[in-house]
């Protein structure tokens, strides 16, 4: 007698175990479409700075407070994750780091690097 | 758009917007970093170099369409239902217009 075995189906992401590169695929895909979402914040600071001396003034109090320090540095953040991700995806275009271990290990190199690159990037600009 | 955007072109779009993007942030954020600009005047006299002019709006044409066809390829994986999928994507051209017009409006 035939049998079918019950066996688990799901897409769940909170269950399924993804690979290191998932999460970072996830992450490129995260971070993309959160600075989308903050493209029109970055074009009012600039018609604020250049709406004449006290606009300057005005943004530049804006960007030197902690609060849009800790937004800037999740900005980075983002960024510098799309940055690597995005180089490692070109380089996997022309064949470069596609076989089994290394294309983990530079999943996790993004996945490290991007917060320690914004980290540094945020005490360049401040 | 989706015609022009779709397929094969759209992977060339984004990859070749990408570059363009990358070179352009590592120039801003440098720039940024190690010359700041010190007041009003140096800030608009920098933003009215016809070069940084042109190369800001080259920008903002290249992160516009690599935005457009990034989250839009995230709308078609994730929202299925006709209805929601078409006022996603609306709203997102509208998201991008919108932002990309109020660049005009001060660089122009």
């Amino acid at each position: 007698m035939i049998t079918t075995q019950k066996r688990p189906f799901f897409l769940n992401l909170l269950v399924i175990r993804l690979p290191v590169a998932g999460v970072m695929s996830i992450g490129h895909r995260i971070s993309g479409v959160a600075m989308v979402a903050t493209l029109p914040y970055f074009v009012y600071l600039l018609a604020l700075s250049v709406a004449g001396p006290a606009g300057f003034e005005a943004a530049a109090q804006l960007v030197s407070g902690w609060l849009f320090k800790a937004f800037l540095f999740l900005f980075l953040w983002a960024l510098m994750h799309h940055f690597l991700a995005g180089i490692r995806y070109l380089m996997l275009d022309i064949d470069i780091g596609i076989e089994k271990p290394v294309y983990r290990q530079t999943a996790w190199a993004v996945l490290v690097a991007a917060p320690v690159l914004a980290l540094i990037l945020l005490g360049a600009l401040s | 758009m989706s015609r022009q955007a779709s397929g094969f072109r759209a992977w060339v779009y984004q990859r070749i917007t990408a570059v363009l993007l990358l070179l352009f942030f590592v120039y801003l954020l440098s720039t940024l970093s190690f010359a700041p600009p010190a007041d009003f005047v140096a800030w608009v006299e920098w933003l009215s170099q016809p070069l940084v002019r042109i190369g800001l709006l080259i920008f903002v044409g290249a992160l516009l369409l690599h935005s457009w066809v990034g989250v839009r390829d995230a709308i078609i994986d994730y929202v299925h239902p006709l209805g929601l999928r078409i006022t996603a994507l609306t709203l997102l051209a509208l998201w991008l217009i919108g932002t990309g017009l109020w660049v005009l409006t001060i660089l122009g």
